[in-house]
């Protein structure tokens, strides 16, 4: 689309976008043409030396098994994150959707987890679920659940995967809710009279409506899980135990700041990058089939 | 509403006040944390409702931080979170709105370009580039500055979406009317886009200053110096490692102090924030 009335001047435009065009080269194309060049050179111990490698980082990289460990443990909890949230929001969002009372109450007491840090997420629930301290650790001793998540993996992995999830509700409740409402009444009142209860009205009338939301949902809870989180595993398990929350942009923070291994960082950023433009251009793809301009 | 079920009415409030209250818990333990002191905290299990030690533990955050953690005041880093999250919104709004308005109204030599440069930073976001940009902003200089918290940050292709979107709905005859007047494009710009786009600002406005707020990774890696912390920074700093050794009840007040100012913006401000969030996925 283009508009047919425009303005001419040889230097405005350049002038109105040098700003934007400056820090993006500044801050986005230059560290990321200098990862992409770091990803093909090793550097010796001291940093004083370094020499192309062609690929060998990249080899190295997929044959380190906690590298693949890292890539699987990002995938679970990436799809825990994303099917947790996905439904709980849902079936809030569908609640909401039906009542009229206090409609405009819960929708206030249900978004604000949106505002709060991902790290400071991370705090709120560690403290809950703290070995020695925590409240819910205590109430899960007394039903017979020894809950210790500084030692035991799956535990760590449920706890990030809790506080990911219940900053992200907000999010998704929002959008399933406007999703709801855009649902064509008629559609609903015509299955009623045919006899279908609300249960068989949801999942044959409402639910394939909201296929498009949900996909759109999923895609950004992915991103969500693979990016965003960052705040809440490095306030709460920093990776461990033994690395199993160690989704892969912890370790490529982990690897590049605290080890200093730059050319291994760097391969992983790549791959990283390569993820992040196939989950884009996924979005991309599918939005531009939901909204009609 | 279809039919009256009044059991399925009452089912659908019973299953929202309990998300409600779920969702609240965390915040509502917080909240009593940072009014008990560490013993009372310490002793399993710790009380449910709240102690009678808020103002000190507050008044002990702002100014003198905790004791075996961060010895930084919070009054300070929520100093460094305001600057940082205003500074944000404002400099993504001012050039992304320029920007916009550059590849909307006008017609030049590598526009499409320019903006397929732009829509390429929406696969780069820090976390892939960690060390590259970290090293960008040590070779100018910008480590524990205000610019160097900033600036990396307001380039974004989202906003200057946003506002290509708004512009596109802007009648042309406006544009035609302005120039028949022998208006500019810079008067057109500031007498007629701007008022239009009032409440595109305002709603990107709530989203960006969240967003601000809350950066993790960034302040993370070029802050170190702790008068240059921001709040969000200054909790983990203060987890000193160790159930017991952690003071809970600073932690607590702090993480009360960092999620406030943002959630009173979504909860004061909701109108916008709603919009922000669904024109932002355009």
């Amino acid at each position: 689309m283009e508009k047919r009335v425009v303005f001419r001047s040889a230097w405005l435009p350049y002038a109105l976008l040098a700003p934007q065009i400056a820090i993006t080269i500044v801050f986005f194309f230059w560290p990321a043409f200098q990862a992409a060049w770091f990803s093909f050179q090793l550097q010796d111990a001291f940093g004083l030396k370094t020499e192309f490698v062609g690929l060998r980082n990249f080899v190295e990289l997929f044959k380190d098994p906690r590298y693949l460990e890292s890539f699987k443990i990002t995938a679970l909890f990436s799809v825990l994150v994303a099917v947790c949230g996905i439904a709980v929001s849902l079936v809030l969002a569908t609640m909401a959707d039906r009542v009229l009372r206090g409609a405009l109450a819960y929708k206030t007491f249900l978004i604000w987890p949106y505002a709060v840090a991902p790290a400071v997420a991370g705090v709120l629930w560690a403290f809950l679920f703290a070995p020695s301290v925590g409240i819910v650790t205590f109430a899960l001793r007394q039903i017979g659940i020894d809950w210790n998540w500084v030692l035991r993996g799956d535990q760590a992995m449920a706890l990030v995967v809790i506080a990911s999830v219940w900053r992200q509700i907000s999010y998704n409740f929002l959008f399933f809710l406007a999703g709801l409402q855009s649902v064509p009444k008629s559609l609903i009142e015509a299955a009623a009279i045919d006899g279908a209860g609300p249960t068989r009205r949801f999942w044959t009338v409402v639910f394939p409506l909201l296929t498009p939301t949900t996909f759109f949902l999923l895609i950004v809870n992915m991103v969500y899980a693979f990016f965003d989180t960052f705040g809440v595993i490095d306030a709460t398990t920093q990776g461990g135990p033994a690395g199993a929350t160690q989704i892969l942009v912890y370790k490529v923070y982990h690897d590049g700041v605290k080890s200093a291994d730059l050319g291994g960082s760097s391969a992983q950023s790549v791959v990283l990058m390569i993820i992040v433009i196939v989950l884009t251009v996924l979005q991309f793809r599918f939005v531009e089939r939901k909204v009609h301009y | 509403m279809v039919e009256n079920r009044p059991w399925l009415t009452f089912f659908s409030h019973a299953v929202l006040i309990a998300g409600v209250v779920l969702v609240a818990f965390p915040l509502y333990m917080t909240f009593v944390a940072s009014t008990l002191t560490l013993e009372e905290i310490l002793q399993v299990p710790m009380p449910l409702v709240p102690g009678g030690h808020l103002w000190e533990n507050y008044v002990q955050v702002l100014t003198a931080g905790s004791e075996r953690g961060a010895a930084a005041p919070v009054g300070r880093m929520m100093l460094n979170s305001l600057i940082m999250a205003l500074a944000i919104a404002f400099g993504k709004i001012a050039i992304s709105i320029i920007a916009s308005f550059a590849i909307v109204y006008f017609r030049f030599p590598l526009r499409n370009f320019f903006f397929w440069v732009i829509f390429v930073t929406l696969m780069l976001p820090v976390e892939v580039r960690i060390i590259p940009t970290f090293k960008v902003a040590s070779d100018l200089g910008i480590l524990n500055s205000y610019v160097g918290l900033t600036l990396p940050l307001i380039a974004s292709a989202t906003a200057t979406f946003l506002f290509r979107q708004f512009f596109m709905t802007v009648p042309d005859e406006l544009a035609e009317a302005a120039r028949i007047d022998g208006a500019g494009p810079m008067r057109f710009f500031v007498d007629v886009l701007l008022p239009l786009s009032k409440t595109s600002i305002a709603a990107l406005f709530v989203i960006q200053f969240i967003y601000g707020w809350n950066q993790y990774l960034w302040p993370l890696l070029i802050t170190t110096e702790e008068s240059m912390y921001t709040t969000v920074i200054g909790i983990k700093r203060m987890i000193t490692g160790g159930d017991a050794l952690t003071e809970w009840h600073l932690v607590m007040a702090t993480a009360m102090l960092a999620l406030l100012p943002p959630a009173l913006v979504v909860v004061l401000m909701q109108r916008w924030f709603v919009k922000g969030l669904v024109d932002t996925e355009k």
